[in-house]
C-alpha cells in the first residue's frame, strides 16, 4: 500500500498507484454472465489521461467542479481520476434521483462538467427544467452513435492526444462535494477535503487492509461515501481489484462471488438479510443427517472463533458454505442502516465476519467499525483510529447525542454557513444520532435526535425532501415527520414517515381526499413514501416567517396522541 | 410498415395480461385481485429485492433482457408492460 502520509491529494496518490501496480488488474466489469471490461492499472491510465487532457483543453481548471451521475462501472472511476488529475472537485450525485433533482443539484453545486450515462441524460434532457442547465460540458457514456445529445459529447470520443498537466492540490483543498440530502428544500452539500479522504483511507485500511490480489465487489452506489472509499480509493492505493456488475439481480450477485473469488463486499442490511434468508432456506432443504452434521460444524466453528475470526479454519469446517461465496471472502462490510444483530451473528457463526460500522457523509465515511476483537453483533463497533467520539448530555443510562472529532470530518456545508455552525461546534460534528458506550469501548446506537429516517436499503430520508409532493394538497396545512421523532424510542430499525394533516374547519377526510393523498404519496419512490397519515386538530405552530416549528409540533403531537393514531394507507 | 393503433393494442394488452398472470402465480396472489394500474409493491406485498425476482421471471418468459435502469421509478404493472413491450 502507498504511504498516504506522504500525499497531499487523492490525485497524486492515485497517479502513483497506477504506476506502482501497473501490471495488476484494477477493474473488472460484468453484465450478467458476460465480462465486458478487464483493465490493469496501466490500461486504466491509458484511458484516463487522454480524457484528462481533453478536459484541460476544454478549460476545466483547478478547483472547477465536475459531477458524475452514473451507475457503478469502470467509466465512473476513470472519469473521477481524470477530474482529480486536472485538480478538479468531484460532485458524485445519486443516480437514483429524478432528473429534476439532478438538475437542482447540478445548479447548486455549480458543476462546470457533467459525466452521465445515456439513459440518465435522456431523462434529464426531457425534464421541463432542462433549459436552465448551467453545466458547460456534458459527457455522455454509452450513447448510440449518431444520437442527438443536445450539445453534449460522447464520452468515448472525448479524448485528446498529448500528456495532460498534473495539477497538485493541498490537503485542505476540496476534493468532493457529496450531497447527504436536500433535494426537496435545503441542499446539504458536504464539502470534503483531500485530507478527509486520505485520513479516512489510512484509518480504514489499518483495520481492513487491501493488497494486490484482493477483489472487492462494488455493489453499493459509488456516489455513496462507503463505496467511494472502499470500492475505489482504498483498493486503488493498495493495488487491489474492483469488480463492477451492471445488474444487481440477486442471482448475478451470487454468481459474481464465485466467478471472481471476491474478498470483500459492502452491502446494505436489506441485501444481507436476503442472503441470510436464501442460505437458511437452503440449509432447511438438506436431508436430516446432513442438517445435523452442518449444525454440529457451525457449533464447532462458533466455539473456536468466539475470540476472533479464523477464516482458514472456518473454510475447512464449512467448505460448502464458503464455496457458495467464492471461497475467499474475508468479510461482509455493512453500514448506513440498522442491521439486525441476529443476521450478523448468523454470518459470523458460519465463519463470515460482518464488519458492521457507523458513519455519515458529514464524517467522511465511517466513524466506528467492528474490529472483530472479538466480534460483537450488538454494537456498531469501536471508533476508528484517529476518531474521537463523545456522548453529549448523557442521561441516567449514558445515552446522549454522539459527537465526533476527526480529521475525516467535512469542512462545511456548501453555501450554508448557518447550517454548518449548527452542525460543527468547536470542531465537533453533532451527528444527531443517540448512543452510548459500553464498558468495552463499543458504541451502541439507540435512536435519533434528528427528524429523519434511514431505510433498510441505507437511504437517508428527510421529511423536508418529500413534502413537495404534497404541494397544493387541499387541506389547511400538512407536514411530514419521522414517526420516531414524534415518539422517540431507544432503538433503531423499522423506521417510518408519517404525514400529519390539519383539515380546514368542517372539512372531512373523505375517500376523495384519501385517494388524493395516497396517490401523491405513490408518486414518490417506494423507499421515500409515508407509511400513513394522522389528523391533527390544532393549527401548526409557526415562526414569524411562517415556517413550521417542527420540533414543537412533534412534541405537541407526541404528548397528545400515540402511534395508534397513524392511519395506514 | 408500422402497425396501426388497433393492431398494437391487443399485443400490449396481451403482454400486460401475461405479466399479471405471471405475477399472480409467482407471488401466490389471486389473479383477479391485480389490476393494471396497481402499485405492484403494494398489491403483491413485495419489496424491491422481490421485484428483481419477478423481473427475472418476466425476462425468461418473454425472452428479453431488461436493464436495471429500465425499472427505476416503475411501480405499476401497466408501465412495466410498456417497458417489456418496447423490447419484444
Amino acid at each position: 500500500m502507498l504511504d498516504l502520509r506522504q500525499y497531499t491529494c487523492l490525485g497524486a496518490a492515485l497517479r502513483d498507484a497506477l504506476d506502482r501496480f501497473s501490471s495488476e488488474v484494477c477493474l473488472i466489469e460484468a453484465d450478467r454472465d458476460r465480462e465486458k471490461v478487464r483493465l490493469t492499472y496501466s490500461d486504466f491510465k491509458e484511458i484516463a489521461l487522454p480524457l484528462a487532457r481533453a478536459l484541460e483543453d476544454a478549460d476545466f481548471d483547478s478547483g472547477d467542479r465536475a459531477a458524475i451521475i452514473m451507475t457503478n462501472q469502470s467509466k465512473w472511476l476513470i472519469s473521477a481520476y481524470a477530474i482529480f488529475y486536472c485538480g478538479g472537485v468531484l460532485v458524485p450525485l445519486d443516480y437514483k434521483l429524478t432528473a429534476a433533482e439532478h438538475l437542482q443539484l447540478l445548479a447548486h453545486s455549480k458543476s462546470k462538467v457533467l459525466v452521465v450515462e445515456y439513459y440518465l441524460w435522456r431523462a434529464i434532457m426531457q425534464s421541463p427544467e432542462f433549459s436552465k442547465i448551467g453545466t458547460k460540458i456534458v459527457l455522455v457514456t454509452e450513447s448510440p452513435l449518431g444520437t442527438d445529445l443536445a450539445g453534449a459529447f460522447r464520452w468515448e470520443d472525448f479524448k485528446r492526444k498529448g500528456a495532460p498537466d498534473f495539477v497538485m492540490r493541498q490537503r485542505e483543498d476540496v476534493a468532493c462535494i457529496v450531497y447527504s440530502s436536500g433535494t426537496g428544500g435545503r441542499p446539504k452539500g458536504c464539502v470534503l477535503t483531500h485530507e478527509n479522504y486520505l485520513e479516512q483511507c489510512r484509518s480504514l485500511t489499518s483495520w481492513y487492509p487491501f493488497w494486490p490480489g484482493v477483489r472487492y465487489l462494488s455493489v453499493l452506489p459509488t456516489n455513496h461515501a462507503i463505496d467511494f472509499m472502499v470500492g475505489f480509493i482504498g483498493p486503488f492505493v493498495c493495488g487491489a481489484c474492483v469488480v463492477h456488475l451492471r445488474t444487481l439481480r440477486p442471482e448475478f450477485v451470487r454468481d459474481a462471488f464465485v466467478r471472481y473469488r471476491i474478498t470483500y463486499v459492502s452491502l446494505v442490511p436489506m441485501i444481507v438479510k436476503n442472503l441470510e434468508k436464501g442460505l437458511r432456506a437452503k440449509i432447511d432443504e438438506l436431508p436430516r443427517w446432513k442438517h445435523a452434521i452442518l449444525h454440529s460444524m457451525i457449533a464447532t466453528n462458533k466455539l473456536l472463533t468466539r475470540r476472533r475470526p479464523n477464516v482458514k479454519l472456518s473454510r475447512m469446517l464449512l467448505p460448502g458454505i464458503h464455496r457458495a461465496f467464492g471461497g475467499e471472502l474475508l468479510a461482509l462490510i455493512t453500514g448506513g442502516a440498522f442491521m439486525e444483530p441476529s443476521t450478523m451473528q448468523f454470518f459470523y457463526d458460519l465463519g463470515i465476519p460482518v464488519a458492521n460500522g457507523y458513519g455519515l457523509t458529514e464524517a467522511g465515511t465511517a466513524l466506528t467499525l467492528n474490529d472483530l476483537k472479538p466480534f460483537r453483533a450488538d454494537t456498531v463497533g469501536k471508533p476508528l483510529p484517529g476518531v474521537e467520539l463523545r456522548i453529549l448530555n448523557p442521561d441516567a443510562d449514558g445515552v446522549g447525542e454522539v459527537a465526533a472529532h476527526s480529521k475525516t470530518v467535512m469542512s462545511h456545508y456548501l453555501d450554508d454557513p448557518e447550517l454548518t455552525l449548527e452542525t460543527i461546534i468547536d470542531g465537533w460534528l453533532l451527528t444527531g444520532d443517540l448512543g452510548r458506550f459500553d464498558g468495552h469501548g463499543h458504541l451502541q446506537l439507540l435512536g435519533r435526535k434528528k427528524n429523519m429516517i434511514v431505510t433498510e436499503g441505507g437511504k437517508n430520508i428527510y421529511p423536508e425532501d418529500i413534502e413537495t409532493v404534497f404541494d397544493g394538497l387541499p387541506v389547511k396545512e400538512y407536514s411530514v415527520f419521522a414517526a420516531n421523532y414524534i415518539w422517540p424510542t431507544k432503538e433503531l430499525g423499522g423506521e417510518s414517515l408519517v404525514l400529519v394533516v390539519r383539515l380546514e374547519p368542517n372539512q372531512v377526510f373523505d375517500s376523495k381526499l384519501l385517494e388524493e393523498v395516497s396517490g401523491r404519496n405513490r408518486r414518490l419512490p417506494d423507499f421515500k413514501r409515508a407509511s400513513g397519515y394522522l389528523i391533527w386538530d390544532k393549527d401548526f405552530p409557526r415562526t414569524a416567517s411562517m415556517k413550521i416549528k417542527r420540533q414543537i409540533l412533534a412534541e405537541e403531537i407526541g404528548r397528545s396522541l400515540d402511534r395508534t393514531a397513524i392511519v395506514k394507507w | 410498415m408500422p402497425l396501426d393503433y388497433n393492431e398494437r393494442m391487443p399485443a400490449a394488452e396481451k403482454t400486460l395480461d401475461e405479466i399479471l398472470a405471471l405475477a399472480a402465480a409467482h407471488f401466490k396472489v389471486p389473479r383477479e385481485k391485480l389490476a393494471p394500474d396497481d402499485d405492484f409493491f403494494k398489491s403483491l406485498g413485495i419489496d424491491s429485492l422481490q421485484t428483481l425476482d419477478l423481473l427475472t421471471k418476466l425476462e425468461n418468459h418473454f425472452h428479453i433482457e431488461l436493464p436495471d435502469y429500465e425499472l427505476q421509478g416503475v411501480s405499476d404493472f401497466r408501465t412495466l408492460a410498456g417497458k417489456i413491450q418496447a423490447r419484444l
